[in-house]
């Protein structure tokens, strides 16, 4: 068959699609875009995470057929669908003010232990790349959230996802939100930096 | 439509360079690769793509013992799309085993399975779900035969044997063929020694079997070559490990299978073993088309090793003042139907099994079985995990019966530099044991009844059973546990461990440049941020190229054994030392007469200058450079150690030590049986940080598998066919962010006289402490006496 729909706003039809195929093998092996990981393919890993007309799902269990006509955003467009954002709704957060974690208390992050001399850096980055990231990926890097880097993409689509809906998460919230998607190698305790973080420069920014 | 065209293969791993990353050694560099990692861009290995590409399948066997009667491919082979079916007929040299230290492991299963899920053939296919649905169309007729689970019978004396006319090197010596190895320690005497004791105590313990469960599945893709070889691009922890295993069953010579590491989505061990590499090779060659093989989850479970499980029996005493008098321990580890890693995990269990304490007198001994369990081998911790859980139980279990507080009763006997192992090692570094339990124990207590907020609902999130609501605070209570732990660093037992590095220094547009080139695996661990800063440290530049690790360039030995940044550190260290000399050379030769410093001053490379020892600047190191281009590739090796001795498991067999300790704080819901582990405190000596952001990353990360081993992990084998029951993300459970608690981390730096920069390997060492922590803790919340792991909600309601 074939499947119309939009990949990081752009309209891409795929064609010879076989009805058992998931999104992920569309976007993996037919789109060439393989940002979307392949770790358990049953929905239980979070790596494939995609955004499906705004809403985090994981491709690996939406059938290709079902995206037709539908948008979809992968960490591939991650950035681009972040600067939109802002350009759409310029400081978009907490109107009541009383939601999630003051920004003294994100502040509070540390990357390191409080005995190693080093503090969290407030701003910028030492990749010099900055230009074309969204804030959750540089700050990602920043807080040393990446290591083999495998639950990257899914992490980090499910994030900005509670970033747009939450701007001030508490921990809580953060765990919440990410609670679909494994991370083997860091401990979580980096992302929940880097998650911080990135609510702390955003509001920093507004 | 749309469909990008691409030439092959895309996505090959590219240089990383590090333009703008600075940073030298001590500084919390950020990764090179980590812009790549969040753009989706990083190629890994189930991301390779080749125009022209088939998909590789796998056909594993469906029972754990059985006499194959006969294959049938032919409907297989029939299917449109296919384009080859491989059985063990098919394999095209003598040689058809490989195996890390004994060569027993089938490529393709020959006559007989020995575990469930073997590889019996193999399919290559236009779509992975035409290999797929070939593969099931391969008609096998099995026999099956009395299966060997456990120690009982393993060694009955009818016991069927797994191996039958081993003639591999530990045969000569094991008291049964179905024992991989087995290796006493002896030192004292435990039974005299036993008389001197004012308590003894006793304890069974159980240790689960673990899975690696690291996300990136098993890939790659094998390319065949206009030269009757192969290129083949996949993710590996020792490229030339691979190669020695790959190249004999392909019937080819080394040189004609090129590897080239692809990124990797995590290790933890479970990639020291061959999975796909020689049968995407064996499909290549075969088809004359690239193929690739990306396993899904639930292969991946049979597609490598898992930690041993083991059982251990241990005899500990004591005199009323505290003081250990003698130990006594029997290690009895799982291996499962292949050697894979299992004599080295023994040597480690036993040298390891006494714990980071002082026993002057110890009868231990340690063996790995073989039987029809899944094969278990690396996995990080590497025999000591098995050993820690046990001695730290029976730590408290001493320091209870003496009614002493068990911190302080570690620190009455933990061991410090000068202390002697169970093996007549001496400890000549520091080992700072009974500091690290000091630090842990002095941190603040989280608060009591964290769900509770004032004048509001009990916030479930923070309770047992979290969001499934199942209590508001009520049957909930608190333990606290504490455990350390030690681990030798490197390759033991006399193995040649050394590493190569490769390091180039030219100018490029005006800017001296520095290349480093090893065949270390980047799995995740940060090796690639430390070589930069490595050698921006030593060659005085900013920037720094790490070419892809391939087999163009010496071995690197293992990503394992918390080695790498010890090892090919070292030979990055050493090569840059080599290069810097060189450079100097030149600049004696092109300026030496414009300033006496050059003759008589220590010159260094500092901000892309040549300066002298009092900071005066001679030269630019691009002048010096220019015209000139330096490359230099050495080996690196640690100081050599000894095998222990068959009989009294004497020897000077480790490398290093590295130590870790943990506090755990948990909440039980007594009524459930439902475990929140509330915080998990790390104290750990990492010798010298070169990066502290990746050293604390590697020491939560550590402590989180243990937390995982501690209350969830295990693959469960039925004990009445050695089926795995739970291969899947579904039923194998690893802990999510909301089991993860607050980890705060506290890092000593006493420098190892013996090591680079005086660092201490530091991976495994917090897997380590931190699930015998998590036990304790819960013990001390239920009173119960758990003595296995997982501990399972029955476990603690005794349903």
């Amino acid at each position: 068959m074939r499947v119309n729909f939009t990949v990081n706003g752009r309209k891409q039809e795929a064609d010879d699609v076989w009805e058992g195929e998931s999104l992920l093998y569309v976007l993996r092996e037919r789109m060439g875009l393989p940002g979307s990981k392949n770790a358990c393919e049953q929905g239980e890993c979070g790596s494939c995470t995609v955004r499906l007309d705004g809403v985090p799902v994981c491709s690996c269990l939406v059938a290709a057929g079902q995206v037709e006509g539908r948008e979809v955003v992968t960490v591939e467009g991650l950035a681009d669908y972040a600067a939109h954002r802002t350009d759409a709704h310029p400081g978009a957060g907490c109107a009541s003010g009383a939601c999630g974690t003051s920004l003294d208390a994100a502040k509070q992050w540390q990357a390191l232990p409080s005995n190693s001399g080093l503090r969290p850096r407030a701003q910028g980055s030492q990749t010099g790349e900055a230009g074309g990231l969204a804030p959750i990926q540089q700050a990602f890097i920043d807080a040393g959230a990446v290591q083999c880097g495998f639950c990257t993409p899914g992490l980090l689509v499910a994030a900005d996802e509670l970033l747009e809906r939450n701007p001030e998460p508490s921990d809580a919230d953060i765990r919440e939100a990410l609670s679909g998607n494994l991370c083997r190698c860091t401990g979580y305790e980096k992302i929940l930096d880097a998650v911080r973080l990135a609510a702390a420069r955003q509001e920093e920014a507004v | 439509m749309a469909q990008k065209t691409r030439t092959a293969p895309a996505g090959t791993p590219t240089n990383v360079t590090q333009k703008h990353t600075k940073g030298g050694i001590g500084e919390s560099t950020l990764r090179p690769d980590g812009t790549l990692k969040v753009t989706g861009e990083f190629a890994y290995s189930s991301d390779m793509w080749h125009e022209d590409m088939l998909w590789g399948q796998t056909l594993r066997s469906t029972v754990a013992h059985a006499e194959i009667e006969n294959i049938d491919i032919s409907e297989a082979v029939a299917m449109p799309g296919v384009y080859a079916v491989l059985t063990y007929d098919d394999l095209p040299a003598k040689t058809k085993n490989y195996g890390l230290e004994i060569q027993d492991t089938p490529v393709l299963a020959h006559g007989r399975v020995r575990h469930h899920g073997e590889p019996v053939a193999l399919v290559a296919a236009d779509h992975p779900e035409t290999a797929r649905r070939a593969a099931a169309k391969i008609k096998i007729d099995y026999r099956e035969l009395p299966v060997v689970t456990d120690e009982a019978s393993a060694l009955a004396p009818d016991a069927p044997l797994i191996h039958e006319g081993r003639d591999d090197h530990h045969a000569g010596h094991v008291p049964h063929p179905n024992i991989v190895h087995r290796q006493p320690i002896i030192r004292g005497n435990a039974d005299e020694a036993a008389k001197r004791a004012d308590v003894i105590v006793r304890g069974e313990y159980t240790f689960g079997m673990q899975d690696q469960a690291f996300l990136g599945p098993e890939s790659g893709l094998a390319v065949p070559a206009e030269d009757g070889g192969v290129d083949l691009y996949v993710a590996t922890q020792w490229l030339h490990s691979d190669l020695q295993q790959i190249a004999p069953v392909l019937g080819l010579p080394p040189e004609k299978v090129r590897m080239t590491l692809s990124g990797v989505g995590g290790a933890f061990g479970g990639r020291e073993d061959i999975s796909m590499q020689i049968h995407a090779c064996l499909l290549a060659l075969r088809t004359g088309k690239p193929v690739k093989i990306v396993y899904n989850r639930f292969e991946s479970f049979f597609g490598h090793v898992h930690r041993h499980p083991a059982k251990l029996s241990y005899e500990h005493g004591a005199t009323r003042d505290g003081k250990l008098t003698h130990m006594k321990c029997k290690i009895v580890l799982d291996g499962g139907a292949y050697a894979s890693a299992s004599p080295a995990v023994v040597g480690n269990a036993s040298s390891l099994s006494v714990g980071p304490y002082v026993v002057d007198d110890v009868d231990i001994e340690a063996i790995a079985l073989y039987t029809n369990n899944p094969p278990c081998g690396a996995m990080r911790g590497f025999g000591a995990v098995q050993a820690c859980f046990a001695y730290e139980a029976q730590m408290d279990k001493v320091a209870a019966k003496l009614g002493m507080d068990p911190v302080e009763f570690r620190q009455l006997n933990a061991m410090e530099q000068g202390s002697i192992m169970p093996t007549g090692q001496v400890v000549d570094s520091p080992a700072p044991v009974a500091e690290l339990l000091r630090r842990v124990k002095a941190r603040p207590m989280p608060p009591e009844q964290q769900w509770l907020v004032a004048g509001e609902e009990a916030d479930v999130r923070a309770l047992p059973g979290g969001l499934s609501n199942t209590t508001h605070g009520e049957g909930v209570v608190r333990g606290v546990g504490y455990a350390v732990g030690i681990k030798n660093v490197g390759f033991s037992e006399g193995f040649d461990d050394y590493s190569t590095a490769r390091v180039r220094l030219e100018v490029i547009n005006g800017e001296p440049v520095a290349m480093v080139h090893t065949a270390m695996a980047e799995v995740g661990q940060g090796g690639v941020t430390v070589h930069a800063q490595i050698a921006r440290t030593e060659l005085g530049v900013t920037q720094v190229t790490i070419h892809p690790a391939d087999t163009q360039v010496g071995s690197a030995g293992s990503t394992s054994a918390s080695r790498q940044t010890y090892m090919t550190g070292g030979a990055v260290k050493n090569t840059c030392e080599a290069v810097r000399a060189k450079a100097l050379e030149i600049g004696r030769r092109k300026f030496g007469s414009y300033h006496p410093a050059w003759a008589t001053a220590e010159l260094l490379l500092e901000g892309g200058t040549v300066v002298t020892d009092g900071g005066e600047v001679l030269a630019d190191l691009a002048d010096v450079l220019e015209g000139e281009e330096i490359d230099v590739e050495l080996e690196f090796r640690h100081r050599p150690t000894q095998a222990f001795d068959l009989v009294t498991g004497q020897g000077n067999g480790h490398v290093q030590y590295t130590f870790a300790a943990h506090r755990a704080v948990v909440e039980v819901d007594t009524e459930l049986g439902l475990v929140k582990v509330v915080e998990l405190a790390t104290a750990q000596d990492v010798g010298k940080a070169l990066n502290m952001l990746s050293v604390v990353g590697q020491i939560q990360g550590g402590t989180t598998q243990g937390l995982g081993v501690a209350v969830m992990e295990e693959i469960i084998v039925d004990p009445k066919t050695a089926k795995v029951r739970n291969p899947s993300f579904t039923d194998y459970l690893i802990p999510t962010i909301l089991d993860t608690p607050t980890m705060p981390v506290d890092v000593l730096e006493l420098a190892d006289p013996n090591a680079p920069y005086g660092l201490r390997g530091l991976g495994e060492a917090p897997t380590l402490s931190s699930t015998p922590a998590v036990l304790a803790a819960i013990r001390a919340a239920t009173g119960l006496e758990l003595n296995k792991t997982p501990v399972r909600p029955e476990h603690l309601t005794g349903t």
